[in-house]
């Protein structure tokens, strides 16, 4: 069996984003790392490959981005997977999220793997939709948000939470299956795996290589287009209380509350 | 026509979820905009009675694929997308939760359409619809606009309002086939409950608990509080990391969102992973005894104090209150 991990490279939570106003997307300088969210994809393969009941052969990491997200892959590898791919072409820039999950799709083709994980979003842009894009464009069963994986007999018993409580789904391989961060919690790599994740095997790939349409990806490709940027609606200041009469917050309190007919 | 296709999503009982009602009448509002109508889709076991009556939210027509189930996206993404071939829509509209994203991105990669997620409001502009959508942990909105047609716009929970105003739809049977790989997922267990957790999503009052609480003990505080008011206990990620408080409480970007008539933050600095699941509220009321905390920058009502103080004495003058 081959797992897919698909990583993004990130803005580094603590870095102050921005948008740039003349290209209108996000401003990618500054600190950068893997996808938190993705962590628990790597940590789901590893725990398929090590539960016994499933033989994998391999696990890949997968990423599309620019020169510097070859250290999200280099993390990914320390984090468990045996090689790592990266799809890396101008043409891609500017992509929207249909562009990205068709171009992701045919880089994932070229490796014909029977399972695909990924986070259920990312720190940065496109939550919860970029799993279904591809399983969609790869024309494979998918499942989103899923906490809890099984694999037996070719195919995985899945759970997650949904609308009205936990379901359970049963999903034939080969699958598109993102995973929440209840999923599991993930390893520390080894030093000696981060000294070593940059001698893993790491291939390159330009859209032509895997068969992407480069009419279909980046700013032409995309069917999206950002008209504006606005600053969010200022909300007016609340009241606040400093609380030095125990008693007499209180009473402040449910006066509030009552005056808005909440008691 | 420049009419908006929704989906309308049913627990087994037949009940419509509120999100897919509340993106019903955003849809008749912004087609009688651009001059079209809003039609539905719905899936499964479906009572005539039960999809006529859609129209009371704005629904114009009802397309019914009783062959598809209902609980997975993909069998919905064929019928949507057969819909929107066949009766020529512009534009797919999906209210907040799980379900909405996945068909919204299906539906994205199945008719290479454009898509906005996280949609906190929509506008008709020049006869075309611009989606608002906030980013960048809510520091900034982008207006996004669509290149062609059809165009997916997926809200954020509680984004769009019900609005009633009588009527009812016409009614029709689809015939749908489904896509191969649309079948090699299939529901086991549907909607099953864990534990006594509440459902906080439809709580009026809510109680939500952090760090301030001190320990697991303290959400006691919280739990005394929710019960005199007549609402419920809510918690943020850090507390259920912790083991505080079961995942089912959870608020924020992992977690739930809600949108009560009060939130009653304890002890919670508001940092933006918890401000985006709760920000919607109609009321909110912090107790914090750090006066730099976040959450007194975005609140109705803010009080800094010992939350150990304040809250026995709030939740006894609550029951007095309401006794007397």
């Amino acid at each position: 069996m081959k797992i897919c991990c698909l990583v993004k490279e990130v803005p580094d939570a603590a870095v102050q984003k921005r948008i740039d106003e003349n290209t209108k997307r996000l401003d990618r300088s500054g600190e950068k790392n893997l996808n938190p969210f993705d962590t628990h994809g790597i940590e789901a393969a590893m725990q398929i490959r090590e539960g016994g009941v499933a033989d994998v052969d391999e696990i890949v990491a997968v990423t599309m981005g620019p020169d510097s997200a070859v250290r999200a892959l280099h993390k990914a590898v320390a984090l468990g997977a045996d090689r790592s791919l990266h799809l890396s072409d101008t043409a891609l820039e500017g992509s929207d999220v249909n562009a990205t999950g068709y171009a992701l799709a045919k880089l994932l083709s070229s490796e014909q793997p029977d399972l695909v994980l990924l986070g259920q979003q990312s720190d940065d842009g496109e939550c919860y939709t970029i799993g279904a894009v591809v399983a969609d464009h790869l024309k494979m069963p998918s499942l989103t948000q899923v906490i809890k994986i099984d694999v037996a007999d070719g195919k995985l018993t899945c759970e997650r939470q949904a609308e009205y409580g936990y379901d359970t789904v049963e999903v034939d391989l080969p699958a598109v299956i993102s995973v929440g961060d209840a999923i599991n919690e993930p390893r520390y790599p080894s030093l000696k795996a981060i000294m070593g994740a940059k001698k893993k095997p790491l291939e390159a790939k330009a859209t032509g290589d895997v068969g992407i349409d480069a009419g279909e990806v980046g700013e032409g490709g995309s069917k999206t287009q950002v008209l504006a940027i606005n600053p969010p609606p200022e909300k007016q200041a609340g009241e606040i209380i400093e609380d030095e009469d125990t008693n007499e917050t209180v009473e402040k309190i449910v006066a509030w509350l009552d005056e808005r007919k909440l008691i | 026509m420049s009419g908006i296709l929704v989906y309308a999503l049913h627990d087994d009982e037949g009940n419509f979820n509120k999100n897919s009602l509340g993106a019903i009448s955003e849809a008749a509002k912004l087609a009688s905009e651009i001059g079209g109508d809003a039609g539905v889709v719905v899936v499964g076991d479906v009572s005539d009675d039960a999809a006529a009556g859609l129209g009371a939210y704005g629904a114009a027509k009802v397309y019914r694929a009783k062959s598809a189930p209902e609980g997975l996206a993909q069998p919905i993404v064929d019928v949507m997308a057969k819909v929107i071939a066949d009766e020529g829509y512009s534009y797919a509209l999906f209210g907040g939760g799980l379900l909405g994203f996945e068909i919204g991105a299906g539906l994205t990669a199945r008719l290479n359409a454009g898509v906005t997620m996280e949609v906190t409001a929509v506008k008709a502009q020049d006869g075309k619809l611009v989606a608002e959508r906030p980013v960048l942990q809510d520091s900034a909105i982008v207006d996004v606009g669509y290149v062609s047609e059809p165009g997916i716009i997926i809200g954020r929970l509680n984004a769009f309002d019900t609005n009633e105003t009588g009527g009812t739809a016409e009614v029709v049977d689809v015939d749908v086939e489904l896509s191969e790989w649309s079948t090699r997922a299939r529901m086991v267990t549907r909607g099953e409950q864990r534990g006594a957790d509440v459902n906080i999503e439809d709580a009026e009052i809510l109680v939500g608990g952090g760090r301030g609480l001190g320990a697991k003990e303290g959400f006691e505080l919280a739990e005394n509080l929710a019960e005199a008011m007549g609402g419920a206990v809510a918690a943020t990620r850090a507390v259920v990391d912790a083991g505080w408080y079961p995942y089912a409480a959870q608020i924020g970007q992992t977690g739930k969102t809600v949108a009560p008539k009060l939130y009653l933050a304890a002890g919670i600095s508001g940092a933006i992973q918890h401000k985006v699941g709760m920000q919607n509220s109609e009321n909110i009321v912090a107790i914090n005894k750090d006066q730099n905390a976040p959450i007194f920058e975005f609140c109705d009502l803010g009080i800094v104090g010992d939350l150990n103080k304040i809250m026995p004495k709030l939740t006894e003058a609550i029951q007095a209150k309401k006794g007397g």
